[in-house]
């Protein structure tokens, strides 16, 4: 369980990453998505990871506190969606005006010179 | 227990979104209303600026607890001195530049007002919150509102710039989280200060991982003040921005520096045990660092928008180092710097637009945004509006208030500048043990030699705009105009005429900073006080 998932957060921002770096405005967004999506999967795993388990109560248990999962990493995940899907909304946007304007997707607003 | 006093302190937040809400609700096209309830938030913000300010005189910490939660089940907002400096600041220059805004930019593009207001209160919020999510929060409204602010007026530079400002500004939001991430998993709270009071007590095989974590999210604060090598994006981005906007924006760098003077004094002071000072090595290099390359961007620009860009980078360099100096007289000057140069750069980016207009640079830049948003009767309205007043002299006014600003920054006599930089460097060599350190050098050289580069370049730029360049005609300022850049340049000469009280006052903010048991006792002893007095 711990190493799916540190696999997968480690590709999805090894991805991210290397996308971020390519001079294309789309792969730069793509990038920055899939970089959210990993600190989102990082915010939530640092509630603790368990599997099978209930959210709240576990059925004929008394209800103790180490029942619980933690429920501040899903609150701190959820703001995070939230606000990397606006801010990547606008970006989109940024992205297509920039692309009227200059008429390149180069993400200087010009083709390097070659 | 809690009288309406305790309230004012979630006001500054509440007054900018409420007005701003309002607002889009009133519609862009009911400018009277629109621009009516902008002054009367703008107004309200910095009365209760000032208000806190005064009660914030006392040593002690207030702090106020969102819903009345218990503190570390809730958020507390904490007013300080340092945080009600802050926020003056923020309405000084705010209400400096909405003046500024009144006069043709706020047609520039659609809801420039309310995006001012959303500014103000994601800064206000940044400046106040006693929490690191929260924080991170209020980092993004402020930051939403800024992308905003940056593309206002559109056009190919400012998209261009835009796109990078965004695209950094995201990655550096990602950084925060992980770092907010890492030290939740490890000491279990994000309450600043019950974390300060947790660090001592972290296990020794966790604390690489605690310090990273808040090494991560020490990256995206220097993003944000722009220690090189992580400010490229910031002369640009100021540079191309619409001059209120820059000048609000020249704030958002200074709030990097708040939350580094916040969250590292408080998480790494003397009381820190093991991780006491962890990180001071970075930040004095760091700043030394950026204050080279600072120098050497004002000294190489052409441009007079990319000259005040420059200057921010000095001033953030400046700060920087001066922090990672770590002592609490040195810190008291730097605040100083901080409260000098924020005036001083936001009236050097308002100052700017109005001097290009002689070079008819940027009544070019304006003509060509008009055309691109394109409504006809506004630019009727704008062409009748602009042949109105217009000042005699105003060539004068506007070169003595640009010497002004050069004096300011680089710190040359008789302004505030000079005062803080002498207050800076003078405990660095009073305190310093016998043999002074190599940094404690190297950071005098620095400062003096910025101070030239900065000296330099305005001279330049200014004989370049105010006496070659007169053959050229004459600009058409508005009062609405100058005023604020007056406005900005007399609290500068406010606060040199008043640099006792004032340095009193950074200095008592500055040792509250550095011995931060009053600030733990106020959080923490909160809860205490609750769990006993209720049921």
């Amino acid at each position: 369980m711990e190493l799916i998932l540190s696999l997968g957060i480690g590709v999805l921002t090894g991805s991210g990453v290397w996308l971020l770096l390519r001079p294309r405005t789309f792969q730069v967004i793509i990038g920055l998505c899939l970089l959210s999506y990993a600190v989102n999967l990082f915010i939530f795993s640092t509630g603790g990871l368990r599997t099978g388990a209930a959210a709240i109560l576990q059925r004929g248990e008394a209800g103790t506190l180490a029942n619980y999962a933690d429920p501040l990493p899903q609150a701190l995940t959820l703001t995070a969606i939230v606000i990397s899907f606006a801010t990547t909304a606008l970006l989109l946007v940024v992205l297509l005006a920039s692309r009227g304007l200059t008429g390149t997707d180069h993400v200087d607003g010009r083709e390097r010179d070659r | 227990m809690i009288g309406w006093m305790d309230h004012l302190v979630i006001a500054p937040i509440v007054v900018p979104m409420l007005a701003g809400a309002a607002m889009i609700l009133a519609g862009d096209r009911r400018r009277r209303l629109v621009v009516g309830i902008g002054g009367v938030s703008l107004a309200l913000i910095m009365a209760l600026a000032i208000a806190l300010l005064l009660r914030a005189q006392v040593p002690e910490v207030r702090i106020y607890r969102l819903g009345d939660w218990p503190t570390l089940f809730g958020i507390v907002l904490v007013t300080d001195r340092l945080s009600a400096l802050m926020l003056v600041l923020t309405a000084c220059l705010g209400l400096a530049a909405f003046l500024f805004s009144l006069a043709k930019w706020q047609r520039a593009g659609v809801y420039f007002h309310p995006l001012f207001q959303f500014q103000l209160m994601g800064l206000n919020g940044a400046f106040l919150t006693g929490d690191l999510f929260n924080l991170f929060v209020f980092f993004e409204v402020m930051l939403a509102a800024s992308y905003g602010m940056a593309l206002h007026g559109s056009g190919v530079a400012r998209v261009r710039a835009g796109l990078h400002y965004l695209t950094i500004n995201l990655v550096a939001s990602l950084l925060f989280l992980v770092g907010v991430s890492v030290v939740y998993g490890i000491a279990g709270t994000l309450n600043m200060a019950d974390l300060a009071a947790r660090i001592p007590l972290v296990a020794v095989e966790d604390r690489g991982l605690v310090e990273a974590g808040l090494a991560v999210m020490g990256v995206a604060f220097l993003i944000k003040a722009a220690m090189w090598p992580l400010g490229f994006w910031l002369p640009g981005t100021y540079a191309a921005a619409a001059a209120p906007a820059a000048a609000i924006l020249s704030i958002l760098s200074k709030v990097g520096i708040y939350a580094i003077l916040r969250v590292w004094l408080l998480l790494f002071g003397p009381e820190a045990g093991a991780s006491a000072g962890f990180g001071a090595d970075w930040l004095l290099v760091g700043g030394l660092l950026t204050i080279a390359f600072g120098g050497i961007a004002v000294l190489a620009t052409q441009d007079l928008p990319r000259l005040a860009g420059a200057s921010v980078l000095v001033s953030s360099g400046t700060l920087l180092a001066a922090i990672g100096t770590g002592q609490a007289a040195v810190t008291g000057g730097a605040l100083y710097y901080l409260a000098g140069s924020v005036l001083a750069i936001g009236a050097l980016f308002l100052l700017i637009e109005l001097a290009e207009r002689a070079r008819e640079v940027g009544a070019d830049v304006l003509a060509v945004t008009r055309e691109a948003m394109g409504p006809g009767e506004e630019e009727e309205e704008a062409e009748a509006e602009e042949t109105g007043v217009a000042i005699p002299g105003i060539l004068a006014i506007l070169g003595l208030s640009f010497m002004a600003c050069a004096l300011l920054l680089a710190g040359l006599p008789p302004l505030s500048g000079f005062l803080a930089k002498f207050a800076i460097l003078s405990p660095l060599l009073g305190t310093a043990p016998a043999p002074i350190p190599t940094t404690t050098w190297l950071l005098m050289v620095a400062l003096i030699l910025s101070g030239l580069a900065t000296l330099i370049a305005m001279a330049r730029a200014g004989i370049a705009v105010f006496w070659v360049g007169q053959a050229s005609r004459v600009p058409r300022v508005r009062v609405v105009e100058l005023a604020p850049v007056l406005l900005l340049l007399a609290l500068s000469g406010a606060l040199t005429l008043g640099g006792g009280p004032a340095l009193a006052y950074m200095q008592a903010t500055a040792d509250q900073l550095h011995a931060p048991g009053d600030y733990l006792r106020a959080v923490l002893g909160a809860r205490a006080v609750l769990t006993g007095g209720t049921p």
